[in-house]
């Protein structure tokens, strides 16, 4: 098993500084170029296209237009967001009064244009164009990866020449190799450059490169034969042919043999949609097929490939019961009568309070409500926490203290934000989603990018200015610029000059921040001109709801404080029960109290305090009873009584909330037989412990959250259509009790908590296991 | 690696441009005028000096067809056969410079003497046929003409008298 | 000895105005520049405001000599007066079109020439960098060029204040490595900042937005070897050597199966056959002329019926061909047009960028087609399927390279179908009179 310490970010010293935006129209793959943009505010142009009226902005590129008016115009080498390359020539259009037919994918409309996609002149250029990229292309769909989901061969059924003239040995080059994850077949490109541009706008590394020229011309990696990047995948998902192939998934399956659900990716905070694909109960595949969700086509590395932990071998899949000093495999039905019994005890010996409870950053809402209302209501007791990864509860405090509404960015406001800062964290690592997005915003929309950070970022290479501070300075820097210290260095006074001439800034911030810091930065942040929004960036699928659903010693779901009896009431009349008045251990505490022999009895979901608290192990030994719901041994897990062995998120359903504060529908994808997930194992711990509770269903829980947790008042349908779907949180919680209670698990790319470990994927590219250490 | 006239010239051509990357072409054929080819090092070099990532220069190398990555002769004779040249008879003093020095298109003699390349019109067209051999421009071909030179070039050469 | 002789012509048909110093010995030094009156018209347009300069350039008719024809002073004037990002010129002397040879010259015998004509351009659209970018082949160029741009800046025709004007102008080469595409204006921009030869989408038009995102101007080293003499003798003189529209002289390149070839200045607007017949001295051998192509190899060729055409851009064109790049092919009676297509297909399918689906697969398909065809194993549909290629690439590519591909070859296959029928038939190359089996 490896080492999951975050390591130094991508050696960015060595990397060469980005050069000057030429700001050039395309095709230019190795220098940001302007792509026309639309501009919703502008009076909308008028054009006609097959003799339909359309509105649209001006700086709209007549394919869009179409698009708009449900006119598909075929196109390989456009893609939305990316640079205009006016290579592939498939979106050819007659425009009146031009002499030539145009790619209307670097057209901009004019008002009074008159455009025809249908023309014989256009349908017969569409079909030269086919037969053009099938003259070296082998027509050996059956056996192609890509059979069946094939830009291609999707255009030639529809758009023809299935006749060939093409009577030339067609030219060859071998299949090659470039990395575990990624293959390339060179017969099969058809150049749209897809992958180079995405690599290079959308992903700032750069990996691949164009080899020789003319008919020769071919997709080349980085390292000679070799690709050596971030390993996302994005060129895979987005070559619109079978050129670029999957390591994991290449000529496994058919597309069309398999299952496909859309669910929420589990690794860190963003929250992507993905779509498993599930062949005879086996993930085979994720990515996000339907472009679903605000992240499209995007997913790293982890979200694309590191889903295979899933299928590990490892995985728990039978109760464990101590017995005789050894975990012996077991039922369900001796492991959970034997959990209430041993709780029972403790808890008549020795009081509720000697019974705690740790709770997950990747379990769903639904099942952290409940966690917390069965340690509550069923147990008796407030101790009750999880490994905060960010500080959401400040800043809720913080918010609502300031009476500000609608303060909380989303995900998709920060691609198109004006102004960032980004205080602290590395979000090409930890939040790769959101780098994305900040990348985007600079590209698409200019924006400016700020950052404070003690370390070297990547995003570096796309910000307008730097702030670079001694390790653990940012909080510092942040009271500076409040004014709340004296420590002001220049730096810190452009950075505050340059944010006042900006007209809204979305700050997003990392576990650097925390307590009252966050206090302070929300403050300052709301006397910056416009509307300025905040981020906090917590690790994992849901350390956000972990916090929202309360899972807090201190705090009740929707940030209520357990001081604050209106709220309790709020929520007592939920679960018509008494919570408990006393604010119980936190996690800090609560481990402390477990050295102390004050903790009798913990219960431990999704969580592995012996590794992400270094708590000694034999401190578990003091323990009366240990139990652990789990996916895979760890380290916590071996020093139990009972191991219970939990559900994946491929194989329940739910809700999740990402860093931002969306909430997103998870489900069930495929059975995983043995095991039982977090709410089946609460619904039957309680009901054995005399509270029967009705929820038959997550669907149930959710609703009781939608109506009972303050700010999660959100629309159902909303949120089943696919959205994310933003709440609005509010509360006055406690302060925060100490800083040390929050965080990062300073993921990399590659890692992800327990679960990375037990991926082939994930390990087969990990950072440790490069020769040279990245140099993009 | 490098020679220091050479890296002075590097400096100096960087300078000429607003943009470093501009001089990536001329510091890569002036690196190969000195080594031979363009080398993994020369590679590593240009990339540093002109702030790019050596695939960019793996891929400016392979776009244009006077950069090579692998040794060519000490020679490289390159006959133009576009059309003026070929309608002047140099389809047959191509075959003829393959017979005289024994091999084929883009191969090279074995004693690294001689490589021979069939190239695009090299602007001679008014003195067709014509042949570049490095830099140098020989024109209004004929076999014989071709015979005398490849003979002067190798009494040059101290090791190949034969 | 290496030729270090630009292939010159030598016809007393000849109006030398830009080769008026050619042959004067040590013709590209600056003492012999200066004393044939050189660096006056620099100093005539450093007098004048700089729309001025452009208003008789554009009077003048001089069109564009690297093959579009677009006039010359309109170019300039595109040029947006006030601009954030600096404004270049930039020289084409990448020639590189097949059976053009006539830049070589210029820079070879009046460099000064060619540097007072491109400091005349930077005064004109207020620029302030100038770059010439020269073919990688021809190297020795870069040291002749190079000599005489220390020359002029030594003696403050470059650089600072020029000439006490005020205006300063700094101007150096570039050496391109062996890539046609280069020689269109927005693929050489991209080949002149370190990229891939590929050529940019358009518009914008390099005049508003060329090199590193400024205003650019690009001619070619022709168009601007002419801009001095201009200056020096006024628009009206220059237009009146020429035909209407079509102001001055051009260099003319015969090449092929003609008795003289060589480099010819001549009025534009000489007619085609006179220059074969007179200046040329006919067809080599006195052989029968079958075809001539016009311009470089990207023209439609005419046919030996055709040429009695005035060569200029308008004459031309009228004549369902163009006057390119100057470079005037002569074809014998004895030529396959079979082997000339292919000859022709190879060219543009080694020189094709890549960039663009129907110029790549176009050209390398027609490529191995006529390589085919020549070799003898021609198919019946061949020649409908070549020129239905042919006629696919047209005007579908990002840049002209694909319309050059696509139009001589058009035309072969229309003027010449009967010999590609007869290669059919036969079986073999009637003018081989052998199975070629060629493997290029
Ligand atoms: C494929 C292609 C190759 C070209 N090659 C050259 C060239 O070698 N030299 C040149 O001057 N113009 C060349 N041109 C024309 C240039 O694009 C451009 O029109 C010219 O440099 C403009 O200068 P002018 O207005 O002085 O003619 C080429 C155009 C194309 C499409
Ligand atoms: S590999 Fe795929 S995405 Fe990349 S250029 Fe080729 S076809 Fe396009
Ligand atoms: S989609 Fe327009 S040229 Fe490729």
């Amino acid at each position: 098993m490896k080492e999951q310490t975050h390591k130094s970010p991508f050696v960015i010293l060595d990397m060469p500084p980005k050069q000057e935006n030429l700001h050039v129209p395309g095709p230019y793959t190795r220098s940001p170029s302007l792509s026309p943009r639309a501009n919703p505010a502008a009076e909308p142009v008028t054009l006609t296209i097959n003799g339909k009226e359309v509105k649209v902005p001006p700086g709209t590129l007549v394919i869009e237009a179409a698009k708009q008016a449900g006119i598909e115009i075929p196109s390989y080498c456009y893609y939305p967001g990316l640079t205009l390359q006016g290579a592939c020539r498939m979106c050819l259009v007659a425009i009146e009064k031009m002499p030539k037919l145009q790619t209307a994918c670097t057209t901009v409309v004019a008002s009074g244009m008159v455009v025809h996609t249908e023309t014989e002149e256009v349908k017969n250029a569409r079909k030269a164009m086919l037969e053009f990229l099938l003259t070296n292309h082998p027509l050996d769909c059956p056996v192609c990866d890509k059979g069946g989901e094939c830009e291609l061969q999707d255009a030639v059924f529809r758009y023809g020449a299935a006749e060939t003239r093409f009577m030339e040995s067609k030219l060859h080059h071998e299949e090659k190799q470039f990395s575990n994850l990624v293959y390339y077949d060179w017969p099969r490109c058809i150049l749209c450059y897809r992958c180079v541009r995405v690599c290079d706008e959308g992903l700032d590394v750069n990996a691949y490169g164009i080899g020789f020229r003319g008919a020769h011309s071919e997709i080349i990696p980085n390292q000679g034969e070799k690709l050596e990047c971030e390993e996302c995948g994005m060129c895979i998902d987005i070559c619109p042919v079978g050129a670029l192939t999957s390591g994991t998934y290449r000529y496994k399956t058919r597309p069309w043999e398999l299952t496909y659900t859309g669910t929420i990716c589990n690794h860190c905070g963003d929250g992507c949609k993905t779509t498993l694909a599930i062949r005879n109960n086996v993930i085979i595949r994720a990515n996000n097929r339907d472009h679903s969700g605000s992240n499209g086509e995007f997913l790293c590395v982890k979200g694309r490939f590191g889903w295979d932990f899933v299928n590990h071998d490892q995985r728990l899949t039978a109760p464990l019961i101590r017995k005789n000093g050894r975990q012996e495999t077991s039922t369900w039905e001796e492991a959970l009568p034997m959990v209430v019994e041993r709780l029972t005890a403790v808890i008549k010996e020795h009081g509720p309070s000697s019974v705690a409870v740790i709770g997950s950053n990747r379990t769903t809402n639904e099942e952290n409500y409940l966690l917390g209302r069965f340690a509550r209501t069923v147990l008796g007791t407030n101790n009750l926490d999880h490994h905060r990864t960010a500080d959401f509860s400040s800043l809720v405090g913080a918010l609502t203290a300031a009476d500000a509404d609608g303060r909380y960015a989303t995900i998709e406001d920060i691609a198109v934000a004006s102004s960032i800062l980004v205080v602290g964290n590395d979000p090409t690592h930890q939040h790769p989603f959101i780098a994305y997005q900040i990348r985007q915003a600079v590209r698409s929309h200019d924006a400016h990018l700020y950052l404070l950070n003690s370390q070297e970022i990547k995003l570096q290479r796309q910000a307008k200015q730097v702030v670079t501070v001694a390790a653990g300075g940012e909080a510092e820097s942040i009271r500076a610029l409040a004014g709340k210290s004296s420590t002001v260095s220049d730096d810190l006074g452009t950075l505050q000059e340059n944010l006042r001439k900006e007209s809204g800034t979305i700050i997003i911030f990392g576990d650097e921040i925390r307590g009252s810091d966050v206090t302070t930065l929300v403050q300052w942040g709301l006397t910056l001109p416009g509307q300025t929004r905040f981020v906090a960036l917590g690790d994992y699928a849901n350390s956000r709801g972990a916090a929202d659903m309360g899972l807090l010693p201190d705090v009740l779901p929707g940030y209520g404080s357990l001081a604050d009896s209106t709220a309790c009431a709020q929520i007592e009349s939920a679960w018509g029960a008494k919570i408990p008045a006393v604010s119980g251990r936190n996690i800090r505490s609560i481990l402390q109290g477990v050295e102390s022999g004050e903790i009798k009895a913990l219960l431990v979901f999704g969580s592995n305090p012996v590794k992400t608290f270094s708590l000694p192990k034999e401190h578990l030994g003091k323990l009366a009873f240990l139990m652990v719901a789990e996916l895979f041994p760890t380290e916590t897990s071996e020093a139990a009584d009972v191991v219970l062995p939990a559900t994946s998120f491929a194989e329940k359903s739910g809700t999740v909330t990402n860093t931002c504060g969306q909430v997103q529908v998870l489900k069930k994808t495929m059975r995983k037989a043995g095991t039982r997930s977090d709410l089946e194992i609460l619904l039957a711990l309680a009901r054995l412990m005399g509270h029967p509770w009705s929820y038959r269903t997550a669907d149930d829980v959710l609703r009781e959250i939608i109506a009972h947790v303050p700010g999660y008042a959100i629309a159902l349908p909303n949120l089943l259509v696919g959205r994310a779907v933003q709440t609005q949180p509010a509360g006055t919680p406690p302060a925060l009790a100490s800083t040390d209670l929050v965080f990062s698990s300073k993921d990399s790319l590659f890692t992800s908590g327990t679960v990375s470990r037990y991926s082939w994927a994930l390990n087969s590219v990990d950072e440790a296991k490069k020769p040279h250490g990245h140099i993009f | 690696m490098l020679s220091d006239s050479l890296l002075k010239k590097f400096d100096q051509l960087i300078a000429r441009y607003p943009l470093k990357r501009s001089a990536m072409v001329p510091l890569l054929l002036y690196a190969q005028d000195e080594v031979g080819h363009v080398s993994e090092e020369v590679i590593a070099e240009v990339a540093r000096r002109v702030e790019v990532r050596p695939i960019e220069v793996v891929e400016v190398i392979g776009y244009y067809s006077m950069l090579h990555r692998h040794p060519v002769g000490k020679y490289n004779v390159q006959v133009c056969t576009n059309i003026s040249c070929m309608l002047r008879g140099a389809d047959e003093v191509f075959e003829h410079c393959c017979k005289k020095l024994g091999i084929k298109n883009k191969q090279t003699t074995p004693d690294g003497l001689f490589s021979l390349e069939e190239v695009e019109c090299l602007g001679a067209c008014c003195g067709a046929p014509a042949m570049q051999i490095n830099y140098d421009f020989y024109e209004n071909l004929t076999p014989e003409k071709f015979d005398a030179l490849i003979e002067e070039l190798k009494k040059k050469e101290p090791r190949s008298k034969m | 000895m290496p030729g270090y002789h630009s292939p010159m012509g030598n016809s007393p048909l000849e109006v030398k105005v830009i080769s008026k110093r050619f042959g004067l010995p040590n013709s590209s030094s600056l003492d012999v520049f200066v004393q044939h009156d050189g660096y006056q018209a620099l100093k005539k347009a450093l007098a004048v405001k700089p729309e001025d300069v452009i208003n008789e350039v554009k009077n003048s008719g001089l069109r564009g000599r690297g093959g579009a024809g677009f006039n010359t002073g309109m170019k300039w004037s595109f040029v947006p007066k006030q601009s954030a990002k600096p404004k270049y010129v930039v020289c084409n002397a990448d020639e590189s079109e097949p059976g053009t040879c006539k830049d070589r010259p210029l820079m070879e015998y009046d460099p000064h020439q060619l540097i007072e004509g491109i400091v005349i351009a930077g005064y004109a659209i207020q620029s302030h960098q100038g770059f010439i970018y020269v073919r990688g082949e021809y190297r020795y160029l870069l040291d002749i060029v190079d000599k005489a741009l220390a020359e002029a800046y030594a003696a403050g025709f470059l650089g600072k204040n020029i000439q006490g004007s005020g205006f300063d102008f700094d101007l150096c080469t570039h050496t391109g490595a062996g890539a046609y595409e280069c020689g269109e204006e927005t693929a050489l921009l991209n080949s002149l900042e370190g990229l891939r030869g590929y050529p940019r989408i358009k518009p914008p038009f390099p005049a508003v937005v060329g090199l590193y995102g400024g205003p650019t101007v690009v001619n070619n080293v022709e168009t601007l070897s002419n801009v001095p003499h201009i200056l020096l003798n006024g628009a009206d003189w220059y237009s009146k050597l020429g035909s209407p529209k079509n102001g001055g002289t051009r260099l003319f390149c015969l090449s092929g199966h003609i008795a003289r070839p060589g480099v010819y200045e001549l009025p534009m607007g000489f007619p085609l056959r006179r220059i074969i017949e007179e200046v040329g001295g006919g067809v080599l051998g006195g052989k029968k002329l079958k075809a001539v192509i016009p311009g470089g190899s990207s023209c439609p060729v005419l046919t030996a019926d055709e040429i009695d055409v005035n060569m200029d851009y308008d004459s031309v064109a009228k004549a369902g061909s163009m006057l390119g790049s100057g470079g005037v092919v002569v074809l014998d009676e004895d030529t396959c047009m079979v082997k000339l297509a292919g000859r022709i297909m190879r060219f543009y399918a080694h020189e094709s960028c890549g960039w663009c689906i129907p110029c790549r697969e176009g050209t390398s398909w027609l490529k191995h087609l006529f390589d085919r065809f020549h070799g003898g194993a021609a198919l019946a549909n061949d020649p409908d399927t070549a020129l239905d290629v042919s006629m696919n690439i047209l005007g579908k590519t990002l840049c002209p390279l694909g319309d050059a591909a696509a139009m001589p070859t058009i035309s072969i296959l229309k003027k010449f179908r009967h010999e590609f029928e007869e290669h059919i038939k036969l079986g073999y190359c009637p003018y081989e009179k052998t199975v070629v089996m060629s493997e290029k």
